[in-house]
C-alpha cells in the first residue's frame, strides 16, 4: 500500500491550509472589502458545484443541465430539517442538514438517472433540463417549501470556514475517485462507450455512481446556499442557474478540476467587479463568454495562437543555440 | 363547449411553438447544434416590428417583412460570426457559445428598451368568428391560418427546390453534399436565415396573442420550442411541426383541468415519458449503433 503522507500529499495539505490561512488573514485583518466578503461563500458554491458537475459533464462525458434541480432538492430537504431542529448546537444542525441535503439530492440523482441513462448526448441534456424545471414548479405548487414566495427564517449556520472544508472535502473525493481504478472506468466511458463495454465495464452502474455523487455534492452546495442566504426562493434553481454552472466548467476546462475552481472564482467576481458599469454588466459578461469560446475553440485562431508561442519560443531559443555554436 | 375553446386555444398557442421549433429543428438538422439563442431572435424580430410600426410609422405587413428580413440577417450574422469558426470544435463549446449570443441578445434589448414589459398592440384588425356559443378570436384564425400556409409552403421547398434537397442532403451527410457539389456555407448560412425569418413570425403572432414584448420573453416560448422540437425527434421537420402542436394542446388542457401552476411540470413530465419510450421523439429515427 503506498504511504498516506507523500511529499505531494504533504505538499497538498500545505497548500489547503495556507490557502485557508490567506483567506482568514484577508476576512479578519478587514483587508477585503464588505462586499468581497459577502462573495467568499458564493465563491465556494459555486465551486462545489462545478467541480461535482465537472465529473459528470468531464470525465463522465454526459452533458446535464438540470444541476440546479438537484441543487434545490439538497437546499429544500437540508434547510427544512435544520429548521425543525432548533434546539441543537449550530454546528451538529449543520452537519445533520447537510448530509440530509446530499442524501435526498442523491435520492433524486437515482430516480431521475435511472431512466434517462438509456438516453444520448442532446437527448439527455434537454430531459434533464426538463427535470429540473419539474422540481422547480413542483416547490412552487407545495405548502411546505413556502410556495413561490419561498422559504424563510432559515438558521444561518454556514460560513467561510464551513464552506472551505466542505470544498476540500469535495475535491478530495472527486480526484481520488477520478484518479483510482472507478475513476479510470468512468473515463474510459467518455472515450468509447462501447469499448468499455466490451471489456467488461459495468456502464450503467458507472453512469449511476457519477450521478448520485454530482447530485450529493450539488445537494450540498444547495444547503450551504440556504444556511448563508438564511432564506430559498425556487426562482433561483431555474435553467439559468444550471447553464451559469455548466459555463464554469466548459470554461475552466472539461476534466479539469483546477480548472473549475479557477473559472468558478472569475465567472463569481466578473459580475461583481463589473458592477461599476452597471448596465453593460451583462453585455460584457456575454461578450467575454462568446469570445473566450472562439479564442478556445476555435481552430484557425488555436493555429494562429501556436504560432504566435512557436515564435516566442524561437527568439527565446536563439541566443541559447549561439552560445552552442 | 369548453374544451372546444381550450383545444382552439391550445391549437394557437401549439402552432407559435411550433414556429419557433421548426427554426431549432432545422438548425439542428444542419448544423447539429443546439441553437440556444434561437429563443431570442424571437424577441428581437417582436422589437424590430414593433419599432417599425410605433416609432416609423410603417403600416403592419411592411413592418414584419422588415423584421423577417432584419432577423434572417441576424441569424445569418451570428452563424458567421459566432457558430462558423467552432463548426470542428466540441458541440458543447457551441453550446456555450449559443447560450452567450443568448445573453447578448437579451442585454442589448434590455440596454435600448429597458426591462419593464412594452404592451403590443395587435395589428390583427380580424373579428373574432363566433359559431354558436364558441368564440374563435382573430389571432386565433390568423395564427392558425398563416402557421398552416407556412408548414406547406416550407415543406413544398424543402421536397421539390433545388435549395431545400441540398439542405436535406447537407443534413444527411454534410462531407457527402459537398462532395456532389452542393455549397455547405450557403445551405448553412440560408438554414439560419429561415429558421431566424421564422422567428420573426412567430414573434409577431406570439405578441399578439398575450398583448406584450419584452427581453426575456423569447426565453420561456424557446425552452418550450425546443422542447416541441425533441417531443418530434429533432432535426426533422414534421416533427417539430407535431410536436409543438401537441406541446401547445397539452399545456392548455393541463392549464384548464389540473392546474395552472403545474402544467410546466406536466409538459415536462410528458416529454420524459415520450423520450423514456422513444428515445429519439415521436417522429425520429432512432440510428443503431454499429461499432
Amino acid at each position: 500500500m503506498k504511504k498516506i503522507f507523500n511529499k505531494k500529499n504533504l505538499f497538498a495539505l500545505l497548500a489547503v491550509v495556507i490557502g485557508y490561512l490567506l483567506i482568514f488573514l484577508l476576512v479578519e485583518q478587514d483587508i477585503l472589502s464588505r462586499q468581497y466578503r459577502s462573495l467568499l461563500v458564493p465563491i465556494g458554491i459555486n465551486v462545489i458545484l462545478a467541480v461535482s458537475l465537472n465529473l459528470t459533464t468531464g470525465f463522465l462525458g454526459e452533458l446535464t443541465l438540470g444541476h440546479a434541480g438537484f441543487m434545490a432538492v439538497g437546499a429544500y430537504a437540508g434547510c427544512l430539517v435544520s429548521m425543525s431542529m432548533p434546539g441543537l448546537p449550530s454546528l451538529l444542525n449543520l452537519f445533520i442538514a447537510l448530509i440530509v441535503g446530499g442524501l435526498a439530492a442523491a435520492v433524486f440523482g437515482v430516480i431521475i438517472g435511472v431512466p434517462v441513462l438509456r438516453l444520448k448526448g442532446d437527448y439527455l441534456a434537454i430531459v434533464t433540463l426538463a427535470f429540473g424545471e419539474i422540481i422547480r414548479s413542483v416547490i412552487v405548487n407545495l405548502d411546505f417549501t413556502g410556495g413561490a414566495a419561498g422559504l424563510k427564517n432559515i438558521p444561518k449556520y454556514s460560513n467561510y470556514t464551513i464552506v472551505y472544508i466542505a470544498i476540500v472535502i469535495t475535491i478530495l473525493v472527486i480526484v481520488n475517485l477520478v484518479k483510482s481504478r472507478h475513476g479510470r472506468a468512468i473515463c474510459s466511458i467518455r472515450e468509447n462507450r462501447i469499448a468499455a463495454e466490451s471489456i467488461g465495464i459495468n456502464v450503467t452502474y458507472y453512469k449511476i455512481l457519477v450521478f448520485v455523487l454530482a447530485a450529493f455534492f450539488a445537494g450540498v452546495a444547495g444547503v450551504l446556499y440556504g444556511q448563508n442566504l438564511g432564506y430559498l426562493q425556487p426562482a433561483t434553481f431555474d435553467y439559468n442557474k444550471s447553464i451559469e454552472i455548466l459555463v464554469i466548467v466548459v470554461l475552466g476546462g472539461m476534466g479539469s478540476i483546477k480548472g473549475s475552481v479557477i473559472s468558478a472564482i472569475i465567472v463569481t467576481l466578473l459580475p461583481e467587479v463589473l458592477r461599476g458599469a452597471d448596465d453593460y454588466r451583462m453585455l460584457i459578461y456575454a461578450v467575454v463568454l462568446i469570445v473566450m469560446m472562439l479564442l478556445n475553440g476555435s481552430p484557425r485562431i488555436a493555429e494562429w495562437k501556436g504560432n504566435i508561442f512557436s515564435k516566442l519560443h524561437s527568439i527565446k531559443k536563439r541566443p541559447v543555440a549561439q552560445k552552442g555554436e | 363547449m369548453n374544451l372546444i375553446s381550450q383545444l382552439i386555444n391550445g391549437l394557437n398557442v401549439g402552432s407559435i411553438y411550433a414556429l419557433i421549433a421548426l427554426g431549432y429543428t432545422m438548425v439542428y438538422g444542419i448544423a447539429k447544434m443546439l441553437n440556444f439563442a434561437h429563443g431570442d431572435v424571437i424577441m428581437v424580430g417582436a422589437y424590430t416590428v414593433y419599432v417599425a410600426i410605433n416609432n416609423l410609422g410603417w403600416p403592419p405587413m411592411v413592418a414584419v417583412v422588415f423584421g423577417i428580413f432584419v432577423c434572417a440577417l441576424l441569424g445569418v450574422v451570428i452563424e458567421k460570426v459566432a457558430y462558423k469558426p467552432l463548426r470542428r470544435a466540441s458541440p458543447l463549446a457551441v453550446l456555450i457559445t449559443a447560450i452567450g449570443v443568448s445573453y447578448l441578445l437579451q442585454s442589448l434589448s434590455l440596454l435600448i428598451f429597458g426591462s419593464k414589459q412594452i404592451p403590443f398592440q395587435s395589428i390583427i384588425h380580424l373579428d373574432p368568428i363566433k359559431i354558436g356559443a364558441l368564440t374563435i378570436s382573430g389571432e386565433a384564425v390568423v395564427t392558425l391560418v398563416t402557421t398552416v400556409i407556412i408548414m406547406i409552403a416550407l415543406t413544398l421547398f424543402i421536397n421539390k427546390t433545388k435549395a431545400g434537397k441540398a439542405m436535406l442532403a447537407v443534413s444527411e451527410d454534410r462531407a457527402a453534399a459537398e462532395l456532389m457539389g452542393v455549397n455547405v456555407n450557403r445551405t448553412i448560412s440560408m438554414t439560419f436565415a429561415i429558421g431566424s425569418g421564422l422567428a420573426t413570425v412567430a414573434g409577431v403572432l406570439y405578441a399578439c396573442s398575450y398583448g406584450f414584448i419584452g427581453p426575456y420573453m423569447g426565453s420561456m416560448a424557446g425552452i418550450k420550442a425546443f422542447i416541441a422540437a425533441v417531443l418530434g425527434g429533432i432535426g426533422n421537420v414534421p416533427g417539430a411541426m407535431l410536436g409543438g402542436i401537441l406541446l401547445g394542446l397539452i399545456e392548455s388542457l393541463s392549464k384548464a383541468y389540473i392546474s395552472s401552476q403545474l402544467s410546466d411540470a406536466i409538459v415536462f413530465g410528458v416529454l420524459i415519458l415520450v423520450l423514456l419510450i422513444r428515445p429519439a421523439g415521436l417522429l425520429g429515427k432512432s440510428r443503431t449503433e454499429k461499432v
